[in-house]
């Protein structure tokens, strides 16, 4: 610690701190533009200049590391009229259009302009003009408004991991543009927008549809992937204007993804289901709410009393909230079934009578940067989970060690330590090797079953990289919950991380990956899972919020399913084609920012929000139609007032965490010598595709990360199927369904592997998001 | 072929054949390399070495005269990787000194640079090349071969356990490379930007790797040092000012060029030495450090010694000792526009004081020069430079706004004579007789 002097004011501080941290320390804020806590130290804008005793100029406070017995001035005549010049030069070229600008309002030149700016300027010669740049369809630009501060440029190159910006050209003519040719695509671009501190970068969508004073604001949990990254979601009457991020540094940090960023776009979608409908006679009808309700019990009554509770099924997104779950699962069994599920993506089940607890983190998100050795297994981390990533990336610029074991090679933009590419039928082998090769390093016994597991050079290096470390952390990825052998990856990895004494967990694939457990929206044994509800087709089936042709491991399945059930019930704040062919009846719920509600994130953190907006024509909150669902067929225990009195019977209090977080399994039978014949499929999950708000968001749909789907393979797997890249191919799934589309060399494959994504209208046709696929040439 | 005319020459006495007598074998019948030689046969140890420079009193030939050994002797010593690196990016308008020094003798800025290296344990070495003076880089290249060949470069150098190589970067032509940070990021291969210092090179310098970086004829020098010992070289100078200094002169003046003359040297004597005024024309005034340099009036000029303390003294900076001369001809008007429009064109960018404040003060020196100066506009234009002196990372801001405030200061009324007569006060027909005079005389 050193002792230093502010404005007369004497704190400890930090060595190694800078003035603006110490001043930060004390409350004191000094003008600043360039600097930012999470980026490098520019010290360009010159805007903090500060005074510091017996230094003959002004120092930059961002950049000025404090010394023991320092007296820093800030509001001294020095520091106030360097602060002043700076100023001025700022504004001599800056075009002064904040009548017609996004930023005005919340523009930081503005509003220091206001503190240190003249009334008049005395520049009079020709000011300066930028061209626009294209940014892609989220950022949008005036860089004339450019103030060359340079944040938007560090935030791609170190916390998004690649420089997709740069300053090109010098001195006055200096721009900040992209590659010739390219836009910005990082699945964090939206950040840019929230770092610019003046309205060069404008947020496209959102660009001349309100000022910013005329929003309201209001604090909401993003309902996308695990995080539950934190929100402000700001409206103007009553419609949804644009999403900022609420800075938690537990959680999202001040940072959030394209996906949480721009989907609002979806709740203002013209699919919006605004008045409850009944197919009658084959034709489809806007009824009132009650004629819906009265329709929808009746219908599922008869099921009940005709074939049993059993013949209902309930498919519940993992993207609802905690209530709506946990009222569907007990209108579900209320009705007699037990046949409930959320985990719509999975495809292997055996683990859920082995598990000790729910599945979770294993630790906090916070803590993650904080690991020394990590290895991600089965993980598209970029695209699932970006902020994840983006921890991982600082972490291993500190010196992290971080390993991957995947059925893919995209890029993290992490410096990784070492890799395993394997086919996803080798991947629980390959996990072995690596538990087998630590036991070995630390000395401790292995299990049985491994006897006769060789461990490869990749599993060995993975394995000596995290055996050297002292803090490790294994993660468990959307692809390995996914997995048809996801119950041996999970007990593998737990083996992995007790003989290393280090954290095991689960990265949540979505809002409510964890909350589906607490609210219990899953099958007691008597009842069927996700998929052999799918699989084992029902009477009829209750959907709350999931387009399950989208949503579930085998779509084609899912919809088959669905159209042959006699009664469909979808609660849905989104009408689709395919729910207007199979449903009978379609309940108007209100997507995220219209209820309220409770997502329990990765890390076991409850969060609870409050509706932001008022829900859309006749739309009411899921909750509450489950509710008097449950009224109208005569359940007991939904005599409810409130979300939080349902949140208060899940949750029994108000916990900050949830109890009951165990990533234990026992008495898995791990069967490692699983060899499949045939081109195996590895389906991603597109980051733009993953749930129905996402889906409806026209801005993200345009992004890079929207492109339409591919078939993916090395250059091996090509060449022996006599296919090149770009040529059109026939890829088959069983004896008759099948999809057309281009080939695309994929070098980070592995052999006999072909990579199809999910969750995207072009594939349903293959159905099992796991599966053999036979490729033939058009 | 070169043109010299020196008292005691040293760092010029390998130019006399010109163009003939640069290559090795020149240099080594020069005795040149024996200082190497020398220092690691004896196994010199770096301290001893480090001390004779400091003795010396080998002042940054650059332009900003920081003590040569102890710059050296800031460079951590357990380091495992250093770097030393030399500044040929000589972009100051009115320096040529190190393109010559390289043209004529480049041997001797390596061999400075091997026993540099050698000083502060660095094993790799570079030479940033101004990017305009390509032909110089394509003969260091060669020099560097010869040097390589001759096993003054590589591994285990002349039998010893030293290894050190050298390579050549040539730039593309930008003034701020030439600062000694942004020099280091371009060889990175980055945008040339000054960096914020503290960290300075000696511990955050190429690839962040400790890093000595020093001008040509600061290493040219060395080898030289060596042969007559610090105290020798010190005595040829005045104190605090040792050695000789190569100065280039350019402007009105009979003969341009590059001339080696101990510190001290009386400006009258350097003036003779080139020739004297062009057409026997009056002294009006000179840059006495390179363009960034305050311009002194002729009578304050006449009265200086050129070294650093004498020209630091009446106001001015010695710089990198480019002399700019100027004759009675001159509209000085005219003469900062051209300044204003150079710094206005190498400024970065970085910096929002020099990015913008360069632009400001060029245009308004242009609107005065083309006859539409405001009164206002002398004070405007002083209080631009106080608002972008001191301000900058680096001293590029400082460097447009000395001759501003020097021409305004020393040359007032030219400038007000062009405010109200929205014209020069210089006759432009003696401006153009003084320019073409210039043509003919170069002929």
């Amino acid at each position: 610690m050193v002792e230093i002097e502010i404005d007369g004011k004497t704190l400890q501080v930090a060595e190694g701190s800078t003035i603006i941290e110490a001043a930060h320390q004390l409350g004191t804020y000094i003008p600043h533009f360039c600097y930012h806590k999470k980026l490098s130290i520019a010290a360009n804008c010159r805007m903090c200049l500060v005074q510091v005793e017996k230094a003959p100029k002004p120092m930059p406070a961002c950049a000025t590391i404090v010394t023991n017995g320092m007296k820093v001035f800030t509001h001294s005549d020095l520091a106030v009229k360097a602060q002043k010049a700076v100023m001025e030069f700022l504004l001599i070229n800056h075009p002064l259009d904040c009548p017609i600008c996004d930023q005005g309002g919340e523009c930081q030149l503005q509003d220091l302009a206001v503190g240190y700016g003249e009334s008049a300027s005395q520049y009079e010669e020709e000011k300066r003009v930028v061209p626009d740049k294209d940014l892609g369809p989220l950022v949008s630009t005036d860089m004339t408004r450019c103030i060359n501060c340079t944040r938007c440029i560090r935030f791609t190159a170190e916390i998004a991991g690649f420089m997709e910006l740069g300053q090109s050209y010098r001195g006055e003519r200096a721009e900040v543009m992209p590659f010739i040719g390219k836009t910005v695509d990082t699945e964090l671009s939206g950040n840019i927008i929230d770092l610019c501190p003046v309205g060069a970068l404008t947020s496209k969508p959102f660009r001349f549809s309100a000022r910013t004073w005329e929003l309201s604001r209001r604090k909401s949990v993003s309902p996308h992937d695990g995080l539950g990254s934190n929100l402000i979601v700001q409206t103007k009457h009553d419609k949804v204007m644009r999403v900022l991020p609420l800075e938690n540094e537990e959680i999202n940090e001040c940072w959030l993804t394209d996906k949480e960023r721009f989907s609002y776009q979806g709740l203002n979608s013209v699919e919006r289901l605004t008045k409850p409908m009944v197919k009658q006679g084959g034709e489809w009808k806007e009824v009132a709410w009650n004629v819906a309700l009265d329709y929808a019990a009746h219908a599922l009554r008869d099921v009940a009393k005709t074939h049993g509770g059993a013949a209902i099924g309930g498919l519940v997104s993992p993207h609802a909230t905690l209530e709506e779950m946990y009222l569907a699962q007990k209108l579900l069994r209320g009705l007699g079934s037990e046949s409930i599920d959320f985990r719509l993506r999975h495809s292997d089940f055996s683990a859920d009578a082995k598990r000790k607890g729910i599945p979770w983190l294993g630790m906090k998100i916070a803590d993650i940067g904080g690991l020394d050795r990590v290895l991600v297994v089965g993980s598209f981390l970029r695209k699932d989970h970006p902020l994840v990533a983006q921890r991982l990336r600082q972490a291993a610029k500190r010196g992290a060690k971080v390993s991957v074991l995947h059925s893919a090679d995209d890029d993290l933009l992490i410096k990784l330590q070492a890799r395993a590419i394997a086919a996803p039928s080798q991947m629980p082998a390959v996990l072995a090797q690596i538990v087998k090769a630590v036991c070995q390093i630390k000395g401790v016994a292995s299990d049985s079953t491994f006897a006769g597991v060789t461990v490869s050079a990749e599993a060995q290096a993975i394995a000596q990289s995290l055996a050297s470390g002292n803090n490790t952390g294994i993660l468990l990825g959307n692809f390995a919950q996914q997995h048809p052998q996801a119950a041996s990856l999970h007990a593998l990895g737990g083996q992995l991380a007790a003989a290393l004494g280090g954290g095991f967990g689960f990265l949540g694939e979505a809002a409510n990956s964890v909350g589906g457990y607490v609210a219990k929206a899953v099958p007691a044994s008597s009842g069927l899972n996700a998929a052999a509800m799918i699989k084992d087709p029902r009477q009829a089936y209750v959907v709350v919020a999931a387009e399950p042709e989208l949503d579930c491991a085998d779509g084609a399945q899912a919809l088959a399913a669905l159209r042959q059930a006699a009664v469909t019930v979808v609660l849905t704040s989104f009408k689709s084609q395919a729910m207007l062919d199979y449903a009978a009846v379609l309940l108007p719920v209100s997507p995220f920012s219209e209820t309220s509600g409770t997502f329990i994130n990765t890390e076991g953190r409850v969060q609870s929000f409050y509706a932001a907006a008022k829900p859309l024509g006749e739309t009411r909150p899921a909750w509450k139609v489950l509710r008097v669902l449950g009224n109208l067929l005569d359940l007991s225990g939904f005599d409810f007032n409130t979300s939080e009195d349902v949140r208060a019977e899940v949750l029994r209090g108000q916990p900050d965490f949830v109890a009951g977080l165990d990533n234990g399994i026992s008495g898995v039978a791990l069967n490692l010598s699983a060899s499949v014949g045939g081109l195996e499929r590895v389906a991603d999950v597109p980051i733009h595709f993953a749930d129905p708000l996402v889906r409806r968001s026209t801005a993200l749909q345009q992004a890079a990360d929207s492109a339409a789907p591919t078939a993916r393979m090395n250059a091996v797997t090509l060449a022996k199927l006599g296919v090149a890249a770009n040529d059109k191919v026939k890829v088959g799934a069983g004896a008759t369904a099948s999809v057309t589309l281009p080939a695309q060399l994929d070098a980070g494959l592995p052999d006999g592997v072909i990579r199809i994504a999910a969750a995207h209208v072009d594939t349903l046709a293959l159905g099992a998001m796991s599966s053999i696929l036979s490729v033939e040439k058009v | 072929m070169a043109l010299i005319d020196t008292i005691n020459p040293l760092l010029t006495t390998g130019w006399a054949k010109g163009d003939a007598g640069w290559s090795l074998k020149d240099y080594e019948a020069r005795g040149g390399y024996k200082q190497l030689r020398r220092v690691l046969e004896s196994k010199m140890t770096p301290d001893d070495l480090i001390a004779e420079i400091k003795k010396s009193v080998l002042r940054g030939r650059g332009g900003a005269g920081f003590p040569t050994g102890l710059k050296w002797s800031f460079m951590p010593k357990a380091a495992p990787e250093k770097y030393v690196v030399c500044n040929t990016d000589e972009g100051e308008p009115g320096t040529f000194k190190d393109r010559d020094l390289l043209r004529f003798d480049p041997h001797s800025t390596i061999e400075g640079m091997i026993i540099a290296a050698y000083a502060v344990g660095a094993k790799r070495g570079y030479n940033y090349i101004h990017g305009e003076i390509f032909e110089i880089y394509q003969r260091f290249e060669e020099a560097l071969d010869q040097a390589r060949a001759a096993g003054y470069l590589g591994s285990n150098i002349l039998g010893s356990d030293f290894s050190f190589d050298l390579f050549a970067h040539h730039g593309w032509g930008a003034y701020i490379c030439g600062e000694e940070t942004g020099l280091l990021e371009s060889i990175e291969g980055k945008k040339g930007q000054p960096r914020y210092k503290p960290p300075f090179p000696a511990n955050f310098g190429l690839y962040g790797k400790p890093t000595t970086i020093n001008n040509t004829e600061t290493f040219a020098a060395i080898p030289f040092i060596l042969g007559m010992g610090g105290e020798a070289y010190l005595g040829l100078g005045k104190p605090n000012n040792g050695g000789t200094k190569l100065f280039s002169v350019s402007g009105h003046v009979n003969r341009p060029g590059n001339y080696e003359v101990p510190m001290g040297t009386p400006f009258a004597k350097l003036l003779e030495m080139a020739g004297g005024m062009r057409g026997g024309r009056k002294l009006k005034a000179v840059i006495p450090g390179g363009s960034s340099a305050p311009v002194l009036p002729a009578d304050v000029m006449m009265e200086c010694t050129m070294d650093y303390d004498s020209i630091a003294k009446a106001g001015s900076m010695l710089g990198s000792g480019a002399v700019i001369v100027m004759d009675e001809t001159v509209c000085m008007v005219k003469a900062l526009e051209r300044l204003s429009y150079f710094y206005f064109e190498e400024s970065c960018g970085q910096c929002t004081p020099c990015r913008e404040g360069s632009g400001w003060l060029y245009r308004v020196v242009h609107r005065i020069e083309h006859g539409q100066g405001r009164p206002e506009d002398l004070d405007l234009l002083n209080r631009v430079t106080d608002n972008m002196m001191g301000k900058t990372i680096c001293a590029l801001a400082a460097a447009a706004a000395f001759p501003v405030r020097s021409f305004i200061k020393h040359f007032k009324t030219e400038f007000e004579y062009h405010i109200e007569n929205k014209k020069c006060l210089i006759d432009p027909e003696v401006q153009r007789m003084g320019s073409g005079f210039f043509k003919a005389g170069a002929a």
